[in-house]
C-alpha cells in the first residue's frame, strides 16, 4: 500500500517538474498525451468497465474544439450566440451542452439495442462530422479556423506549451479522480454490473439504461473538454484530428492501456503517441514512400494484444508492485449506522398471488393457469421433473419475462405489468439458477449491488465523493448479510474465487441485502455439501422467523421436504398437486410425475 | 430536376445500390455466422478493384505479397501446433493451402504478362489472388478469439480495417485507379439510355444473389451455415465445425467483395482507402435489416444507393452527411419496435 502511494507521489513530482527540465519536444508530446488521455479516460470508463464502445470520440473532441474556435473567433456572431464569444470559458460550457445533446440522442437511439448498434451509431456520427465539418461554410470548411485565442486561468493567461502543460495535466488529473471516486460508489457499482448482462442489474434494481447512458455522456463529455484543450493550444483547427480513424486510435489507447483501469488511459496514451511518433518517422524510410504506415503496425499489434492480453498492459505492469485493492479493504470490515428497513410484516400476511398465470412462448405453453400464493413467515416449495416451467414461473413473478396472461399481486397491488427493477422496488428479491455474480469484484461489492435501492446519492455527488456517509452505510449492510450467511472469511475474496455453491450462498446475501419481504430463491441448494445444505435451511428457518416469505425452486426432495410449509408441484407446465409436504410426497399424480405411472 | 435527370440519377442509384446490397448480404452473413461485425469488408473491394487495375497496367499486384505473407504466417502457426498436438498428418494440407497455392499464384504471376490476358482471365487472377486472404484473415485475427464478446470480435475488426487501408497504401500508393469497361455497348429501353456496364452490374448481382439463395437452400454446406448462424453449440453438435463455417463465411465475404470492387472499378475511380466509406454505405442496409434479414438489407441498401444519388444532385458537399444519417430514422424505428431480452452468451 505505502509503496503504491510512493509510486503515485513520486509520478505527480515528476509530472510537475517536466517542464521545468525537459526541452520542448518533449513538453509538447507530454501535452499531446494528456490530451489523448482524457479522451481514453473516458473509453476506458465506457468500454473498460461498462462494457460499451464508441468509435465517435474524435468526433466529439472535433465538437469541443470547433465550437470554441467559432465563438471565440467569429466576427459576426447572431446576437443570441453574441454573449458566448466574449469567453473561451463560455464557449466551454456552450461545447459541453452541444456533446451532451448528442450523446444523449445517440444513446436514446441505440443503447435499448444490442450492445454493437452503439459503435455502429457512433461509426456514422464520426464520418457524418468529419464531413460536415469539412464542408460547412462557417466553420472554414476543410481548411478550418484559425486565430483562436489563448486562454485565461483567474487572470493568468496561459500562451506556451509549457503553461499549457500544466493546465492539461491538472484536468486531467481532474479527471483521473473523477473517474475512479465514481467507480468506487454505489452508481460505480451500477455500471460495473453491466458487464455481467443487464438481467442481474435490473432486477437488483438498477436502471441499466439509465447507467449507460451516464458513462456515454461522461466519455462524450471528457473528450469535448479535450478538444478545447487541444483547440486553445493549437490555435487553429481543421476537420483531420476528427475523422473516424483518430476515434479508433482513441479506442485502441484504452484497449492497450488496459480498457478497465483509470491509469491504463494514461499508459495507453503515452504507448500510442510516442510509438506513433517513432513509427512516422521510421517506416517511411523503410518503405521508401510517406504515408500513414504505423496504422498497420498498430492494426497487427491490437489484433495480437486481444488474443494474448486482453486486459491491457496496466494489469501486467501493476503485477509488479503487488498490492491488490483487495489488501487494502481487508484491513477494515465497514462498520455503520444501519440503513432504515421496511415496516415488519403483519403475521400470515398475503405477500404474493398468482391467479391463472399463462406464459406461452409461440405456440409452446410453458406454464399454464398456474395460481398459487405466498404469505409472509412461510415457506413454499415449487417442485417439479426439469422442464415443468418452475424457471418460468419465477420469470414472471420476478417481471423478467412478463406473463402472456393472468394476474399476479404482490402485497395487494397487481404487478404483472411492471418491469423486474419495479418490482425490486416493492420488496421482492431473487436469485438466479445459473449463478449470476461480477467474478472480479469482491464479494463484499457484489453484496452491496444487492442494497443498490437502499442508497439514492447520484452521480454528481459521487464524482466528489459527498456520499461517502451513504456508501458506509451500504457498505456496512453488505458485510452484515455476509456475516449473516456464513461468508464472513471471504468478504474480501474475488467472487469468482468461490466454489458454486458458496457463489449461491453469496446470491442469497445480496438478495438480502435489498430488504425484501419475499425472497424467491431458484435452487439455492444445488452443489451444496450436507453440512452447508444444513446450515442453509437453518438460515431460511430463522428468515421465516422473521416474518419474510420464501418461494424457493428446488430439485432436492430431502431437503425442500424438511423445510417447507408447503409445497406445489408442476408437470408441463401445470399445477398438479399442492399442499402439506406429508400429503405431496404420498400424492399418486405426484408419484407418476417423478417415478413414472403404472402402464 | 426534369425527368431525364431523375431517370438518370435513378440509374446511378440502383447501380451503386446494387453494389451495396451484395456488400450488406455478406455482412449480415459473416455477422450471422460468426458474430464479427466485419468493417473490413469494404477494404476486399479496394483490394478486387486494385489488383484489376494493377494487372491491366501490367504491374505485379502487392496482393500477392499480402498472399504470401499470410500464407507463411499460417504455415508456421499451424504446423507448430501440428507438432505440438502430434497431429502430423495435417500437415501436408496445411502446406498445400498456406505455403503451395500461394506461391504457385505467384509463379503464375512471374510467368504470364497479365496485361495480355483476356479480360475474364484477368478477373480470375484476381479473385484468386483476393479470396484465400478471407479464411486466412478469418484464421490468423478472428479464429483465436472465436468464442470472444461481440465486443472484442469488433474491435479485432476494426484493427483488421486499419491493417488493410494501411497495407492497401503501401501496395498501391496514393493515386486512384480505374480499370477498363468491360463493355462500351450501350442499351435504349423506351426513352432510357443504360450503358453496358450498368446492365453488367444489375446482371452480376442478380446472379450472385440467385446464386446465394441456391447455396443456401439446396447444398449441404449453405444449410451447415445457416445452422451456425441460428444456433452454434447446436451446430457443432450435430458435426459442423464453427471454425470450418467461420471460414467459409469469410471466403463467401472476400468473393462478394472483390467481385463488387471489380464491378464498380471500371465505373469510380477506387482509391487505397474507398472501400471503407463503400463497406459503411453497405452497413446502413445491413443495420436497416437488423443485422439479420437479408431481402431488407438488400432492399435497404439500395435506398442508400438511391439516397447517396439524388442527394449528389442537390446538395453534393453533403451527400456523405446524409447517407449516415440515414441511420438515425432506422435506429429510432429499431429501438422503438425491438423488446430485446437478454440471453446467456
Amino acid at each position: 500500500m505505502k509503496r503504491r502511494y510512493l509510486i503515485l507521489v513520486g509520478f505527480l513530482v515528476l509530472i510537475a517538474l517536466g517542464p521545468l527540465i525537459l526541452p520542448e519536444f518533449y513538453v509538447t508530446l507530454l501535452n499531446y498525451i494528456g490530451l489523448y488521455a482524457i479522451v481514453a479516460l473516458g473509453l476506458v470508463l465506457l468500454t473498460g468497465v461498462g462494457g460499451l464502445t464508441s468509435f465517435g470520440q474524435a468526433a466529439f473532441v472535433g465538437l469541443g474544439a470547433y465550437s470554441t474556435a467559432y465563438l471565440t473567433t467569429a466576427s459576426e456572431l447572431p446576437v443570441w450566440m453574441a454573449p458566448f464569444g466574449a469567453s473561451p470559458w463560455l464557449a466551454l460550457l456552450v461545447g459541453l451542452a452541444l456533446t451532451a445533446m448528442v450523446a444523449l440522442l445517440l444513446g436514446a437511439l441505440t443503447l435499448r439495442l444490442s450492445g454493437h448498434y452503439l459503435p455502429l451509431g457512433t461509426i456514422a456520427w464520426g464520418i457524418s462530422i468529419y464531413f460536415l465539418f469539412g464542408n460547412l461554410e462557417f466553420l472554414g470548411g476543410h481548411t478550418g479556423i484559425t486565430g483562436i485565442p489563448s486562454l485565461s486561468v483567474l487572470g493568468l493567461e496561459v500562451r506556451y506549451g509549457r503553461e499549457f502543460y500544466y493546465l492539461i495535466w491538472a484536468m486531467l488529473l481532474v479527471a483521473v479522480w473523477l473517474t475512479q471516486n465514481l467507480l468506487d460508489s454505489r452508481e460505480g457499482r451500477a455500471i460495473r454490473a453491466l458487464k455481467g448482462g443487464t438481467l442481474m442489474a435490473e432486477a437488483m434494481g438498477v436502471d441499466t439504461a439509465r447507467s449507460k447512458t451516464v458513462i456515454f455522456l461522461i466519455a462524450a463529455l471528457y473528450a469535448c473538454l479535450s478538444g478545447w484543450l487541444y483547440a486553445h493550444l493549437q490555435r487553429f483547427v481543421n476537420p483531420t484530428p476528427f475523422g473516424l480513424h483518430i476515434g479508433i486510435e482513441y479506442l485502441f489507447m484504452a484497449v492497450l492501456g488496459g480498457a478497465a483501469h483509470v491509469w491504463g488511459a494514461l499508459l495507453g496514451a503515452g504507448v500510442i503517441t510516442i510509438l506513433k511518433q517513432w513509427l512516422q518517422d521510421l517506416l517511411p524510410k523503410i518503405f521508401g514512400s510517406s504515408g500513414n504506415f504505423e496504422v498497420i503496425v498498430f492494426g497487427v499489434m491490437m489484433v495480437l494484444m486481444l488474443q494474448r492480453a486482453r486486459d491491457g498492459l496496466w494489469p501486467i505492469l501493476a503485477k509488479l508492485i503487488p498490492d491488490s485493492a483487495g489488501d487494502r479493504e481487508r484491513s477494515s470490515v465497514p462498520h455503520a449506522d444501519p440503513l432504515p428497513k421496511k415496516p415488519l410484516l403483519q403475521a400470515s400476511e398475503q405477500l404474493l398471488e398468482a391467479k391463472d398465470v399463462v406464459k406461452e412462448f409461440g405456440g409452446l405453453v410453458a406454464s399454464n393457469n398456474m395460481s398459487f400464493s405466498v404469505r409472509s413467515g412461510e415457506v413454499l416449495a415449487l417442485i417439479g421433473p426439469n422442464g415443468a416451467g418452475k424457471s418460468t414461473m419465477f420469470n414472471c413473478i420476478s417481471g423478467v419475462d412478463p406473463a402472456t396472461s393472468g394476474k399476479i399481486f404482490f402485497r395487494g397491488e397487481p404487478v404483472e405489468k411492471l418491469n423486474s427493477r419495479e418490482i425490486a422496488r416493492l420488496g421482492m428479491s431473487r436469485t438466479f439458477q445459473h449463478v449470476r455474480l461480477l467474478p472480479t469484484m469482491s464479494v463484499l461489492e457484489n453484496v452491496a449491488i444487492g442494497a443498490h435501492l437502499r442508497g439514492s446519492r447520484g452521480v454528481l455527488s459521487a464524482l466528489l465523493h459527498l456520499e461517502r456517509a451513504e456508501e458506509q452505510r451500504l457498505k456496512a449492510e453488505a458485510a452484515r448479510q455476509i456475516e449473516r450467511v456464513g461468508l464472513k472469511e471471504h468478504m474480501f475474496d474475488q467472487a469468482g474465487s468461490l466454489p458454486l455453491g458458496k457463489q449461491r450462498i453469496l446470491e442469497i446475501a445480496r438478495a438480502l441485502a435489498a430488504d425484501p419481504v419475499l425472497l424467491l430463491l431458484d435452487e439455492p441448494a444445488a452443489g451444496l455439501r450436507y453440512l452447508e445444505k444444513q446450515a442453509l435451511a437453518d438460515l431460511l428457518r430463522r428468515l421465516r422467523a422473521e416474518g419474510m416469505g420464501i418461494l424457493l425452486v428446488e430439485h432436492d426432495v430431502d431437503f425442500v421436504m424438511g423445510l417447507a410449509d408447503r409445497v406445489v408441484v408442476m408437470e408441463f407446465g401445470e399445477k398438479i398437486a399442492e399442499g402439506l409436504p406429508e400429503q405431496v410426497r404420498q400424492d399418486p399424480a405426484v408419484l407418476e410425475a417423478y417415478l413414472g405411472g403404472v402402464e | 430536376m426534369d425527368m431525364q435527370i431523375a431517370l438518370l440519377l435513378g440509374q446511378d442509384g440502383i447501380t451503386n445500390g446494387a453494389i451495396y446490397a451484395l456488400l450488406a448480404l455478406a455482412l449480415v452473413l459473416v455477422f450471422a455466422v460468426t458474430r464479427v461485425i466485419f468493417i473490413p469488408q469494404g477494404e476486399f473491394v479496394t483490394l478486387g478493384a486494385l489488383t484489376l487495375a494493377n494487372l491491366q497496367a501490367g504491374k505485379t499486384p502487392g496482393t500477392i505479397w499480402l498472399l504470401l505473407g499470410a500464407g507463411a504466417a499460417i504455415a508456421v502457426i499451424d504446423c507448430t501446433i501440428s507438432l505440438r498436438t502430434g497431429t502430423i498428418r495435417r500437415i501436408p494440407r496445411i502446406l498445400l493451402w498456406s505455403v503451395a497455392y500461394p506461391c504457385g499464384t505467384a509463379l503464375l504471376l512471374f510467368l504470364v504478362n497479365p496485361a495480355e490476358l483476356p479480360m475474364l482471365a484477368q478477373v480470375v487472377l484476381s479473385l484468386m489472388l483476393i479470396m484465400p486472404l478471407g479464411p486466412m484473415i478469418y484464421r490468423l485475427a478472428f479464429q483465436p478469439v472465436a468464442e470472444a464478446s461481440v465486443l472484442v470480435l469488433l474491435i479485432v475488426s476494426v484493427a483488421v480495417h486499419l491493417t488493410l487501408v494501411g497495407l492497401g497504401l503501401l501496395f498501391f500508393g496514393a493515386e486512384g485507379s480505374r480499370t477498363l469497361a468491360f463493355s462500351d455497348a450501350t442499351f435504349k429501353f423506351g426513352s432510357i439510355l443504360m450503358s453496358g456496364q450498368t446492365v453488367l452490374v444489375l446482371a452480376s448481382s442478380a446472379l450472385l444473389i440467385a446464386a446465394l439463395f441456391w447455396f443456401f437452400e439446396r447444398t449441404l454446406y449453405g444449410k451447415a451455415l445457416r445452422a451456425t448462424a441460428i444456433n452454434r453449440t447446436g451446430a457443432r453438435l450435430m458435426g459442423i465445425s464453427t471454425v470450418m463455417a467461420g471460414r467459409l463465411s469469410f471466403l463467401l465475404a472476400a468473393m462478394i467483395g472483390a467481385l463488387s470492387g471489380i464491378l464498380i472499378a471500371p465505373i469510380a475511380t477506387i482509391y487505397y482507402d474507398t472501400g471503407f466509406l463503400i463497406g459503411l454505405k453497405g452497413f446502413v442496409g445491413a443495420i436497416v435489416g437488423g443485422l439479420a434479414s437479408y431481402p431488407v438489407a438488400a432492399a435497404g441498401a439500395l435506398l442508400v444507393g438511391l439516397l447517396e444519388a439524388y442527394s449528389s444532385f442537390w446538395a453534393s458537399a453533403f451527400k456523405e452527411v446524409l447517407v449516415f444519417t440515414l441511420i438515425i430514422p432506422v435506429l429510432m424505428w429499431r429501438s422503438l419496435t425491438t423488446h430485446h431480452v437478454e440471453q446467456d452468451e
